[in-house]
């Protein structure tokens, strides 16, 4: 059935704790067919609540949501064939190993027993988890879970997966790989709604994006067209002198996209095409006769968008994505030492 | 749309859902088993229990108490049997309340299994783990002098209804882990239910012994009418009244506790 989204939010509301804390507010969204939807947001946003709304394990107050078409209140027994869970906390069984639980899930899905068993094989091998298949889970490291926790997902191939919060806890490799799976995944025309703090992987994996906040949807678009609007690159420069900071600012005021922003000794700015921006900044800085120690380029967080978006910053932010892409090597002494 | 349209749909297989119950309710209890059998100290830990209890109650109370027809061991051992299904059944609760606290609860509630079937599962490997513990006392208690006075079929049939019993309490154990959600008050909450019932029975002393106004409840109460009802089949003496007031009791229970059970766990989130 072309054109009919897998996955159609349509003002969901829900309240927490006797109407305290209103954890949807007219949340709208929609996934087509074989995408991945990136759900973005801060901390207490409401993004495992609308995963949990659309996997029917809680019930919404109000507000429709349906997947392949199938809404999830009226016809959940329908919608559970049709979905794969891998929620934000690893939903293992403790007690028995890596295969025992993917077999259990199997069973649960109503693969006949042959069925259910080569496909725990199947899925062991592909996560790397083979060796670790038959132990018990007690033995198995943070990663090895959330891998076999994203494996139980996967055990019925359905059509549509919510993954909240994939690779928080995971070692940059296996996120490398978590990313690759997801990808040939939804090249198989599966769809995939992911949830996540990092602007970088919802880049990465997302053909859509939304932008959550309070429980609604402050943004939408692809990853481009959102960075597009917020500057791709933070530029932090550092001054050996807090009073050169204001002069600084002025030198670069002209590569950014936004004005820059000074605190102490420290001038912070957003620029579109953050190579160029950095060397055309440290030439200007130079030219100017000013003293720069340090001189950082950084993918934006969540938290620039937020600043972008929102004017504040996100109340309970997550730590701001602080890599730096191109960091600006001290001079080399050259063959001063030798003559 | 059909299943050929969407992508990697594996071929289900087309069951009722009474079959779907069933399936997914020996899946669960498959479940419980294989994780007690992963830890074998607790296999040992629960045998040790009922053993130590058939010892306790042949040598410590065997020769104070008297004024019961036959011999004591006799009269006892279907007490001890009802009293160690009902504590065992205990782990119901505890097994519910650890179930909500981790967060397997909800991937079982985003697959298309039948809904009943995580309480059915739980309280069929508590029935396995009884049916265990009984088999175990009925060997110790015949090496410590208990016979049978009736047949070997009438034998079979108290341990049936025991049985049957401990299922019906699982069941209402689980509704209290369901309902408490914490593992260490789940098994705080089932002592004032446990004590009074197991203690003020027929399991252990003839009822008329006690005090006049104790005498009604502990006559009629559960636990005394299947002890009563087991002792009939074990040891002798009039069967009919005792075994349909034990079936009573334990269908009774069932048909209330089972759907309370499972309303809470699907209204639990
Ligand atoms: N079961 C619950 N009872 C009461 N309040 C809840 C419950 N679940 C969530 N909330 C509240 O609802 C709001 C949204 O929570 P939610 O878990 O959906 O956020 P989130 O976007 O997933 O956050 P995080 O990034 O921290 O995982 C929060 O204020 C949270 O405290
Ligand atoms: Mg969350």
């Amino acid at each position: 059935m072309a054109g009919e989204p897998a996955i159609a939010v349509h003002e969901l509301t829900k309240v927490f704790a006797r109407g305290r804390v209103r954890a949807l507010d007219g949340l709208s969204f929609e996934a087509q067919q074989g995408t991945v939807l990136g759900v973005l947001g801060p901390n207490g946003a409401g993004k495992t609540t609308a995963v949990r709304i659309l996997s029917t394990v809680l019930r919404p107050d109000g507000g429709r949501a349906s997947i392949l078409g199938l809404d999830v209140v009226a016809r959940a027994a329908q919608v559970r064939r049709s979905i794969g869970l891998a929620g934000q906390y690893a939903a293992v069984d403790e007690n028995l190993s890596g295969r025992q639980n993917l077999v259990m899930i199997g069973r649960l899905s109503h693969l006949s027993r042959r069925a259910a068993r080569r496909r725990a094989d199947e899925l062991l091998e592909q996560f790397d988890l083979t060796a670790a298949a038959g132990r018990s889970l007690k033995t198995y490291s943070g990663g090895m879970r959330r891998r076999l926790d994203l494996a139980a997902a996967l055990v019925a191939e359905p059509p549509v997966l919510f993954f909240d919060e994939p690779t928080t806890g995971l070692d940059p490799k296996t996120r490398q790989d978590m990313w690759a799976w997801t990808e040939r995944l939804v090249a198989g025309g599966t769809t995939v709604l992911l949830t996540t703090q990092y602007l970088e992987e919802a880049d990465r994996l997302a053909d859509t994006v939304v932008v959550v906040d309070h429980g609604r949807v402050i943004a939408q678009g692809t990853p481009a067209s959102l960075k597009a609007d917020i500057g791709t690159t933070v530029l932090l420069v550092t001054l050996a002198n807090a009073d050169d900071a204001a002069r600084a600012a002025a030198v670069v005021a002209p590569l950014g996209t936004h004005p820059p922003t000074v605190q102490g000794e420290r001038v912070e700015m957003n620029v579109a095409d953050g190579a160029r921006a950095g060397s055309q900044a440290m030439r200007a800085l130079d030219a100017a006769g000013l003293l720069v120690t340090g001189l950082v380029l950084r993918e934006p967080s969540l938290d620039d968008v937020f600043l972008q978006l929102t004017g504040h910053r996100a109340e309970t932010g997550p730590e701001p994505l602080d890599r730096p892409l191109h960091p600006v090597p001290p001079p080399e002494p050259q063959g001063v030492l030798g003559r | 749309m059909t299943a050929g349209t969407l992508p990697g749909v594996h071929e289900e297989r087309r069951a009722s859902s009474l079959r779907w119950l069933v399936d997914d309710s020996l899946t669960i209890a498959w479940r419980w088993l294989v994780a007690m059998v992963r830890l074998p100290e607790s296999v040992v830990f629960s045998a040790i229990q009922p053993l130590m209890l058939v010892l306790l109650f042949r040598y410590v109370f065997g020769g104070a108490i008297s004024g019961v027809r036959g011999s004591y061991v006799d009269y006892l051992m279907p007490g001890i049997f009802v009293q160690t299904v009902t504590f065992g059944s205990v782990i119901s609760a505890v097994g519910m309340a650890e179930d909500l606290q981790k967060g397997i609860i909800e991937r079982f509630r985003a697959l298309p299994m039948a809904r009943a079937a995580v309480v059915t599962g739980r309280t069929l490997s508590d029935l396995t783990r009884n049916l265990g513990s009984v088999l175990l006392m009925t060997g110790l208690g015949f090496a410590v002098g208990f016979r049978i006075h009736t047949t070997g079929l009438a034998f079979v049939a108290g341990l049936a209804i025991l049985l049957l019993f401990s299922w019906a309490i699982s069941w209402g154990f689980a509704l209290i882990g369901l309902a408490v959600r914490s593992p260490e008050t789940a098994q705080l909450a089932t002592f004032p239910v446990l004590l009074p019932f197991t203690f003020a029975s027929s399991a252990f002393v003839p009822v008329d012994r006690m005090p006049g106004w104790l005498q009604a409840f502990a006559t009629n109460q559960p636990v005394s009418r299947v002890v009563d009802g087991c002792r009939a089949l074990m040891s002798g003496g009039p069967t009919v009244r005792p075994v349909l007031g034990a079936l009573a009791w334990s269908v009774g229970l069932l048909v209330v506790l089972v759907p309370l059970a499972v309303r809470r766990y699907v209204r639990t989130d």
